[in-house]
């Protein structure tokens, strides 16, 4: 490397800098609030971007011990993994067919799929919550289970629909040649090269349902029912008061099981995010 | 495969029902509708048909609990005529068109130095994307005591820098400074999304244009113009027209850090149409404020078919 590539190097990541801090201070942060003592907490005069007096997992203890974290953690986990496991079936079959099938209206299938795509939950939200009145459904956690496969299985077929047009069409062909149903040629020969697409889009489908929050807010509201999300948001404020520590805690906590996906398949994450746009 | 050699095969000795399955789904005009019909049963249910219900309710004046009749366009009306909702019009338009222009500029700036030859790579691409993946309702939480009006690490910092006078600003508490903290939290979201799919496009772009510009004299700045520029337009495009939609029917933000206030400062659609809607039960008028997002959408899908779509496929 000489000189000159050296410098640039050196000021690229100076320049990177800032943007890595404002990236990710609010973590820092959040999980420095969640260990400290509230006499620190809530003193002006202390510096708020170290602890000095010693950290206590007080707030952590409070949170687990008395509030109903668990049962909302318990029910984030069965709503994002039965809603993703919904999605990634009835995307994965409506991907396949949509892309390598002919059939009546094919094509204005797709483009409906990928407009519903596009529509924000908050557009619907209030007739949902009827919806989901008639259903049976009012404040439960399956109202959840039900209604976020609308915004992911547009997104998983999407998605899908990309990967299974790079599988070339002769593989297929040949296995069907030798005598292989169509289904089983999917089952064998199209989903195992498509695995890469397959995981990025559990991966999306269950980001995006543990974050969800307009439904779940809307939805459910008793405390057996709530998620993670709308549990930490709204049960740890009674009135004007913020339990500053617990609500970091239950912030930093709420979010372990995405960050531990996250660290693990973060190559998966980068290219999923691209494809809606690149593809 | 013709209707009538179906026809001979059953003459000649009753296939079992198993088999006639197997058959039909191995035609492509069978086998498509099969596969698509759950996602479109599912899709009609719940996006389709809550859509015509808004449409539905917005003319009429459904509230909670009570059977609705036919009101014409007077939620409309009412809403143009109420205080809360034009200045919640208004917010839309300057929180959206905040939001999107930074995160244009700084979502190149990152893209461009992203790309450059790094040593962590793998590590700064990690934190860069880390607030896209975080749930926002509740990174959003951390932002309210980073903006916390006695405790605000942000004051903290602008005091120790010596930019702030003391207090500093009440950010949440006034007008102005509520509509900038939401607008830098939604930056601080949206920003990963802008800079990953950016860098991917700058990716794409042939080291060998950029030669050629070097050998013609063209300095970094027109190179910049004149090559990175129009061929990252395309998929710029598609960013700004999917963060668009997105930011324009932001809720999750303004309703954690401000509830919409100070004053319906903040308010943006969505989060007016729930308090309408929802705390206080008009839900006639608050769909009506939800479908003023449906013109957002329908520029969006439009562009993005027209524009987009067509180079797909």
């Amino acid at each position: 490397m000489n000189r000159r590539q050296l410098t640039n190097r050196l000021l690229a990541h100076l320049g990177l800098l800032p943007f890595i801090i404002f990236a990710v201070f609010p973590f820092y942060h959040m999980t420095l609030t969640s260990l400290k003592q509230n006499r620190e907490l809530y003193d002006r005069t202390a510096v708020p971007l170290l602890i000095q007096q010693g950290p206590t997992f007080d707030h952590y203890a409070k949170l687990l011990w008395e509030t109903e974290f668990l049962t909302w953690t318990k029910n984030s986990l069965l709503v994002t993994v039965l809603a993703t496991f919904i999605s990634l079936v009835l995307g994965t079959i409506a991907a396949y067919a949509l892309a390598r099938l002919k059939f009546f209206a094919v094509g204005s299938l797709g483009t409906g799929i990928f407009v519903t795509y596009l529509v924000p939950t908050s557009l619907l939200f209030l007739p949902l919550a009827q919806v989901v009145n008639w259903l049976g459904l009012g404040d439960s956690k399956w109202a959840l289970v039900v209604t976020y496969p609308t915004f992911l299985v547009p997104f998983c077929t999407w998605l899908l629909m990309g990967y299974f047009r790079t599988v070339p069409k002769e593989v297929e062909e040949c296995a069907m040649v030798d005598g292989a149903t169509r289904i089983q040629a999917l089952w064998r020969i199209v989903l195992p090269i498509a695995v890469p697409g397959l995981v990025c889009a559990a991966l999306f489908a269950f980001t995006l349902s543990w974050n969800e929050f307009i439904y779940a807010l809307t939805f459910t509201s008793s405390s057996e029912q709530i998620t993670a999300s709308v549990g930490v948001t709204t049960e740890l404020i009674r009135g004007d008061i913020y339990y500053w520590g617990s609500l970091m805690a239950g912030a930093v906590l709420a979010s372990v099981p995405i960050v531990i996906l996250y660290v693990f398949f973060l190559d998966y994450y980068v290219s999923g995010l691209t494809a809606g746009a690149i593809k | 495969m013709a209707i009538g050699s179906v026809g001979v095969v059953t003459a000649r000795a009753r296939p079992s029902l198993r088999s006639r399955m197997s058959e039909l789904l191995d035609r492509e005009s069978w086998l498509g509708p099969i596969f698509v019909s759950p996602a479109l049963v599912l899709l009609l249910l719940l996006v389709a048909y809550p859509f015509f219900m808004a449409l539905y309710f917005s003319v009429s004046n459904a509230f909670i609990g009570r059977p609705s009749s036919f009101i014409g366009i007077r939620n409309f009306v009412r809403l143009w005529e109420s205080d809360a909702f034009r200045q919640t019009f208004q917010n839309a338009f300057v929180f959206c068109g905040a939001a999107v222009g930074a995160k244009v500029v700084l979502g190149i700036a990152l893209a461009l130095l992203l790309n450059q030859q790094l040593w962590f790579k793998r590590m700064i691409r990690g934190a860069v994307l880390l607030p896209w993946v975080i749930p926002t309702a509740l990174s959003t939480l951390g932002w309210s005591w980073m903006f916390n009006s006695l405790y605000s690490v942000v004051n903290w910092t602008g005091l120790a820098l010596g930019i702030m006078d003391p207090p500093g600003p009440n950010w949440l508490g006034q007008k102005y400074y509520a509509m900038t903290a939401v607008v830098v939290v939604n930056i601080w979201r949206g920003l990963p999304f802008f800079a990953i799919t950016l860098l991917a496009g700058l990716v794409a772009i042939p080291k060998e244009l950029y030669e050629a510009a070097e050998a013609d004299g063209a300095g970094p700045i027109a190179r910049f113009w004149y090559v990175t520029l129009p061929l990252l337009k395309g998929v710029l495009g598609i960013v700004v027209l999917f963060s668009t939609i997105f930011t324009f029917s932001e809720f999750n933000i303004v309703y954690v850090l401000t509830h919409g206030g100070p004053m319906n400062s903040t308010h943006l659609f969505a989060t007016l149409a729930r308090q309408v809607g929802l705390e206080t039960g008009r839900i006639g008028e608050g769909a009506a404020i939800s479908l003023y997002l449906f013109p957002a959408l329908m520029i969006v899908v439009w562009a993005q078919l027209r524009f987009v779509r067509k180079q797909a496929y």
